[in-house]
């Protein structure tokens, strides 16, 4: 049988495959990458803690509503990156400096 | 211990996480990132939470990841595909502090005696799902939609084409 250790294990691991992506990756579209993953990470632990220890629907309902704020930030982040590579021609973070960043 | 279509659900997410970083075509990446999203969704499915894996699989497996690798084919150029090594302190660096935050959650993990537990005590319905959703947390979804229609008027508002006629 599977326990809850099981699924925070693989939350751990996403989350932190997610952090090693952010920090060494300098293309945007990597970085989005990295990002997703560590949005399902939590959102894994969230749906795990709350199936194998609250007998209610707010755990899921939680996620529900994460996984559609998810979609509206990759949405955004997708038209910064499309735009970027208008003005730029590569997506790069560390040559895009217009952004004051 | 975990059952063998748990071991090889997790093969698949955190391989398809590592191959999305780490694919040297970035294409590659995007298809691998769909497939780690897909996982994920079936682990949701071992936690009996249906609901939740079929949401995951129409909105990041149907919609987010198509929306990437349409956008990773518009703007994907040659030279990625020879990326340049990230210089190895920075690889390292990273490295060094993705295993320092596993530890750290390991060691807040090992105190713990509810991690054991195996019995899946949720039971709940689409159906109460449904009602949580639309009257405890109406407010919640109308902000939400909100967010939504403002970020998607943002994201067209961005990638504007601005035609010859219109300057004049």
């Amino acid at each position: 049988m599977n326990s809850l250790a099981d699924f925070v294990v693989v939350s751990a691991i996403l989350f932190a495959i997610g952090i090693y992506g952010l920090i060494v990756k300098r293309n945007a579209l990597r970085m989005l990458f990295a990002v997703e993953i560590m949005i399902n990470a939590a959102n894994l632990n969230f749906v795990a803690f709350s199936q194998f220890l609250w007998n209610d629907a707010v755990g899921q309902t939680f996620v529900l509503f994460s996984i559609a704020l998810a979609a509206a930030e990759a949405a955004v982040i997708l038209a910064i990156v499309v735009v970027a590579y208008r003005l730029h021609q590569d997506v790069d973070v560390s040559e895009l400096k217009s952004m004051g960043g | 211990m975990p059952d063998l279509v748990f071991i090889a659900i997790m093969v698949v997410t955190v391989g398809g996480a590592l191959v999305a970083l780490e694919a040297e075509e970035i294409v590659y990446g995007a298809i691998a990132l769909a497939g780690s999203l897909f996982g994920v969704a079936a682990l949701f499915f071992l936690l009996n939470a249906p609901y939740v894996a079929v949401f995951q699989i129409t909105v990041y497996v149907g919609a987010v990841a198509v929306l990437i690798i349409f956008t990773v084919m518009l703007v994907r150029q040659e030279k990625w595909a020879k990326e340049v090594p990230p210089q190895s302190v920075a690889r390292l660096a990273g490295i060094l502090t993705a295993v320092a935050i596993a530890v750290s959650f390991g060691f807040a993990a090992a105190g713990s005696t509810i991690l054991g537990t195996t019995t899946l005590i949720n039971s709940v319905s689409f159906l109460q799902i449904g009602e949580l959703i639309s009257r405890n947390f109406a407010p919640i979804l109308e902000t939400l939609a909100l967010v939504l229609a403002a970020s998607i008027i943002g994201a067209l508002t961005l990638s504007k084409v601005e035609r010859e006629e219109d300057k004049k």
